[in-house]
């Protein structure tokens, strides 16, 4: 199983396992259901495509997505004449497969993948309270773990204690960080930071930004301040612009994706808190409309809770209950 | 792309205003609408399934009126089922007959319960009570530390258990502490923040137990985004199995989520959402009123919000001297920066708005910016009160000289000029909507003229407000 292979490559079993846990819930729910469906039919009638939308509806997929996706299902299924529950499996994972965009070469989301840049900037936004300063403490680990040299920018010098908090993190993965006072310009921090990392000559710096919602003009114009002080120093700095949504998130981060897309630009997604029941289902969506690649899934409070997502071995993973 | 819940529903009821009657059919067409915009809107299939047949069964079940639009009538229809679904009546804080009051506040990570502990604290002290707080959430890194700045800002003290410089992790023992320190420091309400949690986190689900069993809370809230999806009916039923909980707190609301996740909520658990926090600074907190948040789905706005905290700052003498001002055209730049002066102080600017009927959708894009005032106000403040008085002698000299006193450019002043005379053309018109002598609007007089109109919602079918 070449794909099967491609996902497990750079990670051990471990990690695997640790993937499967945390989508456990979605697998069960999402797809377990589809199985119970469509066993016992051979083929796909219009109550089992209701029963689809509902399954897909429910796990924040969406309706407009639903919507796509059954209709290729539909499509498909009306050109085959007849579909079993395995092909009917394979077809959805496809659609959802071909939804979601593949990673960008030259953004690797791979710890240890070799960096295009040197310091690779990476800048971390978000909307309150998704996990930004605790992903940011985890690929801070990866990335050390990984042998590189890694600084961290406190650049959300906004919200009461978040300096402390991502100090905290640093302390735990082993790397610096460059901070001012609490109330200070962020943008200056992060200018600093990646000062700091050029001179050093560090690897990566991770940019930690205040959480905010995409709905405030002024808050959003701060943001593309911080960016563009950023490529003042270093060219084409950040190199990366990773936004950070939560897994339990409805409908909601499509907004938040457009909003950041147009202030900051987007270039990958991190979808947290996926060891919960929530499916996260609206990363398929955005990924899709925005055309952004999702790089990275939070999965627990540990240092360690953070993997690299990869879209094939995501939907693989997603759909081995049902394949049996 | 995405269109609010409001938009959807008004979308959906247009087409079906201007047909005569309501019938199965078009009210079919407009349910798959409504269903759908929920759905949209983040409301659980299943909840928006039976709303949807809710209103269904009403609607074709009613009589059908001839003096209103269907459009009119589904309007009522939806409102009143939106607000059965929500609950009614708003719901208070249960007290303790023997203080201290306690609180435990319980939710999933970055829901925003730190952030709301802080909020409710100052709430508390504006109602003369003498709240403490307790830091309970001993793993979230720097979380105490979090708690005891926000509360600084509130002049509360925060209990917490450190030895040697580090966080005690017995959230039990933290909460227990307080308690007696409360007892013993005659503070009468305390506040237990707890750390975020997973649902189907066994051993943090039971800590919340244990602390609820420990300290027998009088009011146990549980916290949730309103931007959550589908999930929230599963976190709302597991913490409600654990803590059996006896309200729901709603925060983030001053995003453009429409908070399907509200009604998701209260209709799986019912149990009554009591607060809607509404931003970062500590007094963007509300009490939940479900028939005002119904209205605001509805995108009929939060009238009655809007006066009360209008009220909060207005004495009535000062609204009838507004009024009048604002009838004869007499409201000049000084009474603008009194104006922004008292806006100000009422909460943040985009929230105002939004309470204000058929203003919601406008501003929902507007980047409302409360840092916007300063520089208004720094180019009043260069005007002389002659100039404040009578904006017309504006000429360009003066208006150079404004934009230098106040380090603005000369077509910012320009612009805040034009805007001001903007500003009084569609104050006269509102004018029109103001209760005469009451210093505020009245929700039934709007009511009756968005009903009157003949056009259903506003915005939705040409009648509506006047020149909005």
């Amino acid at each position: 199983m070449g794909i099967f292979d491609r996902f497990t490559r750079t990670n051990d079993e471990q990690e695997q396992k640790k993937l499967e846990e945390g989508l456990e819930k979605t697998r069960t729910s999402f797809f377990g259901k589809l199985d119970r469906l469509v066993r016992g039919k051979d083929n796909v009638d219009a109550e089992v495509l209701d029963e689809l939308e509902e399954v897909l509806v429910t796990s924040d997929v969406g309706v407009d997505t639903t919507l796509d996706i059954i209709q290729h299902v539909e499509e498909r299924v009306a050109q085959d004449q007849y579909v079993s529950t395995q092909e009917l499996n394979r077809l959805i994972r496809d659609e959802i497969a071909k939804l979601m965009l593949e990673d960008a070469p030259e953004r690797p989301a791979d710890f240890d993948a070799p960096l295009p840049d040197k310091p690779y900037v990476i800048m971390v936004v978000g909307v309150n309270g998704v996990g930004k300063t605790t992903t940011i403490g985890k690929m801070a680990y990866r990335y050390k773990q990984a042998g590189k040299k890694v600084v961290l920018g406190a650049a959300d010098t906004f919200r009461a204690a978040a300096i402390e908090q991502l100090d905290i993190w640093a302390e735990r993965a082993g790397v610096p960080v460059v901070k001012q006072k609490h109330g200070a310009d962020p943008a200056a921090v992060a200018f600093d930071a990646v000062e700091s990392a050029e001179s050093q000559g560090a690897d990566v710096v991770i940019i930690d930004t205040a959480g905010r919602l995409h709905t405030k003009g002024g808050l959003m114009e701060e943001l593309a301040k911080i960016k563009r002080v950023m490529g003042k120093k270093v060219t084409a700095a950040p190199h990366e612009v990773l936004l950070v949504l939560d897994a339990s998130t409805g409908q909601n981060a499509i907004r938040q994706a457009e909003e950041f897309t147009n202030s900051v630009d987007v270039t990958g997604l991190a979808l947290t808190k996926l060891d919960g029941t929530a499916k996260g289902g609206v990363v398929i969506g955005v990924s899709h409309e925005f055309q952004v690649p999702v790089k990275y899934i939070g999965v627990g409070e540990d240092l360690d809770d953070l993997q690299v997502f990869d879209r094939k071995g995501f939907v693989e993973a997603m759909f081995e209950g049902v394949e049996r | 792309m995405f269109e609010s819940l409001s938009e959807k529903l008004e979308g959906a009821l247009q087409s079906i205003s201007g047909q005569g009657r309501i019938n199965e059919l078009n009210v079919a067409e407009t349910m798959r609408e409504i269903r759908r915009a929920l759905l949209n809107a983040d409301v659980n299939y299943q909840v928006a399934k039976d709303f949807t047949n809710r209103v269904k069964e009403k609607a074709t079940g009613e009589e059908v009126l001839t003096s209103v639009t269907p459009g009119q009538q589904l309007t009522k229809i939806v409102y009143d089922e939106l607000t059965h679904f929500l609950g009614e009546e708003h719901e208070d804080i249960e007290y303790a007959n023997e203080p201290p009051t306690v609180i435990l506040i319980a939710g999933l990570q970055g829901s925003g319960k730190t952030t709301f502990t802080a909020k409710l604290a100052k709430h508390f002290v504006k109602e003369g009570h003498a709240p403490l707080l307790a830091a309970a959430d001993v793993y979230r890194p720097a979380a105490v530390d979090q708690l005891q700045k926000l509360a600084s800002q509130v002049s509360v003290p925060v209990y917490s258990v450190e030895e040697n410089g580090t966080i005690v992790q017995d959230a039990v023992r933290v909460a227990e502490e307080a308690v007696a320190e409360a007892r013993r420091t005659a503070r009468d309400i305390v506040i237990i923040d707890t750390a975020g949690r997973m649902h189907i986190d066994e051993r943090m689900m039971q800590e919340v137990a244990d602390i609820k069993s420990a300290v027998d809370p009088n009011e146990i809230l549980f916290v949730v985004d309103s931007m959550t999806g589908q999930d929230a009916v599963n976190t709302a039923k597991e913490f409600n199995e654990q803590l059996d909980y006896d309200g729901v707190v709603l925060t983030k609301l001053d995003g453009d989520t429409r908070g399907g996740a509200a009604l998701s909520i209260r209709s799986v658990v019912n149990k009554p959402i009591k607060f809607a926090s509404t931003g970062e600074k500590l007094d963007a907190l509300t009490p939940f009123y479900p028939d005002r948040m119904a209205q605001r789905i509805l995108g009929m706005g939060d009238v009655v919000s809007f006066v009360e905290r209008a009220q909060e700052q207005y004495d009535q003498k000062q609204a009838k001297k507004l009024q009048r001002k604002i009838r004869s055209q007499d409201f000049d730049l000084q009474d603008f920066y009194d104006q922004l002066q008292r806006i100000k102080k009422m909460g943040p600017l985009q929230d105002l708005l939004g309470m204000i009927p058929g203003v919601g959708n406008q501003v929902k894009d507007l980047d409302v910016d409360d840092d916007a005032f300063r520089h208004i106000e720094a180019m009043i403040l260069s005007m002389t009160p002659e100039e404040r008085a009578n904006p017309q002698i504006l000429n360009g000299t003066r208006r150079r000289r404004i934009a230098k006193g106040s380090g603005m450019r000369v077509r910012d002043v320009n612009q805040m000029i034009k805007q001001f005379r903007d500003m009084k053309k569609m104050m006269k018109k509102m004018s029109g909507l103001t209760g005469s002598g009451q210093g505020g609007m009245d929700l039934q007089k709007l009511m009756d003229r968005m009903g009157g109109g003949g056009g259903g919602l506003p915005g939705g079918g040409g009648g509506g407000l006047p020149g909005m």
